[in-house]
């Protein structure tokens, strides 16, 4: 083939990609557009009308913060234990989760092959555990177990062992091997080589996961409490469900909520990048 | 020698050094453990999990997985007006004209309902009559002013007797009640009932293959739509299951999803290059975005919804505006981050074939992050669908507050039941198509950024 006839070629080419390009930048922009022409059509309150309510519940509960002065830093330390049963849900949550991901990507790695057999089996459960949406067996368990934090706790703690368990058994099959081959010329035994060579490879990647999946469960576990599952989420339903007179209680509720979820945000983006260093940038 | 002596002190002096260190390090590790134990001691009683445990009702558990799965027939009588009635669920719109064949009416006096395995209720006027095989025969008469209750032997478990009432349920499919009002006998069976169509519509009753001769043939059911039409629109409105009101609210939810994840994606890139250090110089602008950034991320999901319901109402449009502003905050640090890690040769490349600005963009910027952009929009679009459900139940509308709705009435776990199964499938594909879209679209360029935006997905 000649010089020119491979040009025209590559240049024919790049049309096509780029007419396929343009399609496509066409059909996602129309579905937007019709997209958001249906949801308008469907929501029971209007786009425009909406907007121009936007800011009157934000404004209302600052207006009632502001007029309650300083009992508003008083609400803010009464509605403190709510936050700390939030933050418990999400703690226990992410351990109690972590530890089950541990157990499953030990399971699932291959290369390590503890019971070949139970891989795929393994590898299918945690993505149905990650996929199966929490709300579901919040609810559930609120059912039977009645209003406490512990349905969410378990809700939170089943999807997070689905999420780090995939994330876990990838860092154990990225690992070097060297560090095991070395301890196991040496005569360690398979406790001691698990314990000098693999751990200390993947701790860091571990923590990092752990602590992005706290940040992530924080916000999950707010948002159970508010369909009955206890901590802040509740109180917010409860003053909520107030209506007005309440909102120097919302906006004490949003406050916390708000610096809280920001703090632990910007702590674990911090924690992350001292244990990885440059590669824990998400 | 003397040398060869100290390097060997040194040695051992370094090796007695790293053995401590090592010591340290394993004790540091039990010390870990020892303070997550205690902690989730802590926490165990915070939650108060003993007094929970204690509290849990199984059986509930149990009964909803029965209801969930299962339907009942109720015969009751009403001992006023003496009147028999024979119904799914007790309900007026699935009364049984003529008795199913485990029901007899030997005369106008008795009732013989055949429980299934042995177990018979006989209804003689005001007198009820359970047989349970291995115990012996419950005898109970409404009187005027409560129920008389005559065992064969020692009030079993599954009994609750009192003098106003009597309530035996020996195994959970079956389940006789009498009180001064009204004798009631419930028979269980496995299935979904009237899933297809409603009970008193002609259609119930028939087979697939009539359904289809049906469906074909000129003869019409109703004048004015086809038999084809007809069917689809009863099992559309069929007023138990209501198929129609469920698929909209799937419907709603997966807008929510999608064009909250789009909307997030595409005002969040263009954002992400004013906070990207490589490409916007002036330090205060760069500062501002970020903090909007951090700003529309802490709020969160939980508090924009409940803005957006104040200001909205009901609907997807809600939910998707309070995906799309939680997420611009996350998809627009994750593409900065992504813009300040691209390798710069590939610009300087265009550049020197004389590219102005915008063109250096596109050819030398744009094909380096879109592997990502298209990883992450999908990553998110997916979960996404799991907080469109969890915003729908905080009042946004949608599947989610479908669900919340028929579990909070709990008058039958069937609907409930059949929501979560839909809500599942939803979940599990909108999970593999984003999966298989991310393989189709950045084939062989997975590479470990990509890999990073799965771990923030939630």
């Amino acid at each position: 083939m000649s010089v020119a006839a491979l040009q025209e070629e590559i240049l024919h080419l790049e049309k096509r990609r780029r007419l396929y390009t343009g399609v496509m930048i066409l059909v996602t922009a129309a579905v937007i557009i019709a997209g958001y022409g249906q949801a308008n059509s469907m929501n029971s309150g209007g786009f425009i009308s909406g907007l121009s309510k936007f800011f009157d519940y934000p404004g209302e509960i600052v207006i009632e913060a502001w007029q309650s002065g300083g009992e508003f830093f008083l609400l803010l330390v009464k509605f403190l234990p709510a936050l700390i049963e939030t933050l418990n849900i999400a703690l226990v949550a992410t351990i109690l989760g972590g530890a089950a991901a541990m157990m499953m990507a030990f399971l699932s790695t291959r290369g390590l092959d503890v019971w070949p057999w139970a891989i795929p089996i393994v590898r299918r459960s945690m993505d149905f555990m990650r996929a199966f949406p929490e709300l579901i067996i919040a609810l559930f368990l609120i059912f039977v177990l009645g209003t406490s934090p512990v349905p969410a706790m378990i809700a939170v703690a089943f999807h997070t062992a689905g999420a780090l368990g995939k994330l876990f058994s990838e860092v154990n099959e990225n690992i070097d091997r060297k560090p095991i081959e070395g301890l196991k010329a040496c005569g360690a035994n398979w406790l001691q080589r698990l314990r000098y060579a693999v751990v200390p490879q993947v701790a860091p990647n571990y923590m990092s996961y752990f602590l992005l999946r706290l940040e992530i469960n924080v916000r999950a576990s707010a948002i159970l409490g508010f369909v009955g599952a206890g901590g802040i989420g509740s109180e917010l339903r409860r003053t909520i469900g107030w209506g007005k007179g309440a909102g120097d209680e919302t906006a004490a509720l949003f406050v916390l909520l708000f610096l809280s979820i920001v703090v632990i945000d910007q702590l674990s983006s911090y924690l992350r990048r001292q244990l990885v260093g440059s590669e824990a940038r998400h | 020698m003397a040398n060869a002596a100290t390097t060997l002190d040194l040695g051992a002096q370094r090796s007695a050094t790293i053995f401590a260190k090592v010591r340290r390090k394993a004790w540091g590790g039990f010390a870990v453990l020892a303070v997550v134990f205690l902690y989730l001691a802590y926490t165990w009683n915070a939650f108060d999990v003993s007094g929970l445990l204690a509290k849990a009702e199984p059986d509930r558990a149990l009964i909803l997985g029965t209801d969930s799965v299962a339907h009942k027939v109720h015969v009751v009588k009403s001992l006023r007006s003496g009147e028999l009635e024979i119904a799914i669920e007790g309900e007026r719109t699935s009364r049984y004209d003529t008795p199913p064949p485990w029901v007899a009416l030997p005369d106008d006096e008795r009732v013989l309902v055949d429980l299934g395995e042995d177990h018979t209720a006989e209804i003689i006027g005001n007198r009820v009559l359970f047989t349970v095989p291995g115990y012996g025969t419950i005898e109970a008469e409404a009187t005027a002013d409560g129920v008389e209750t005559r065992l064969p032997g020692p009030q079993p478990e599954w009994a609750r007797v009192n003098p106003r009432k009597l309530d035996a349920r020996p195994t959970l499919g079956k389940r006789v009640q009498i009180s001064r009002s009204k004798i009631e006998v419930h028979r269980y069976f496995f299935g979904w009932e009237n899933f297809f169509f409603p009970f008193n519509s002609p259609l119930s009753q028939m087979s697939f293959g009539e359904l289809t001769d049906l469906a074909f043939s000129s003869e019409r059911l109703d004048p004015d739509t086809s038999n084809a039409g007809y069917i689809f629109d009863t099992f559309w409105s069929n007023p138990d299951w209501q198929h129609g009101a469920v698929f909209v609210a799937l419907l709603e939810t997966i807008l929510m999803a999608v064009l909250g994840t789009f909307t997030a994606a595409f005002v969040g890139l263009p954002l992400a290059f004013l906070a990207a250090s490589n490409f916007t110089p002036s330090q205060v602008l760069r500062f501002f975005v970020r903090r909007v950034f951090d700003f529309l991320r802490g709020i969160d999901m939980l508090i924009w919804s409940l803005i957006f319901i104040r200001a909205f109402g009901l609907g997807p449009l809600t939910g998707a505006l309070a995906i799309a502003f939680t997420d611009t905050g996350t998809l627009g640090k994750l593409f900065s981050e992504a813009l300040e890690n691209i390798d710069n040769k590939q610009v300087e490349g265009v550049r020197s074939t004389g590219a102005n600005r915008l063109q250096r963009y596109r050819f030398g910027v744009i094909p380096q992050i879109l592997p990502i952009f298209v990883s992450q929009g999908l990553y998110y679009l997916e979960s996404n669908t799991r907080s469109a459900t969890v915003i729908g139940a905080l009042g946004a509308g949608g599947i989610g507050l479908l669900l919340v709705e028929t579990m909070r009435t709990a008058r039958d776990w069937e609907n409930t039941l059949y929501i979560i199964v839909l809500v599942v499938i939803l979940v599990m594909i909108m999970d593999s198509a984003s999966s298989w879209l991310r393989r189709k679209l950045i084939a062989g360029r997975e590479d470990r950024r990509t890999r990073a935006a799965e771990a923030s997905a939630p």
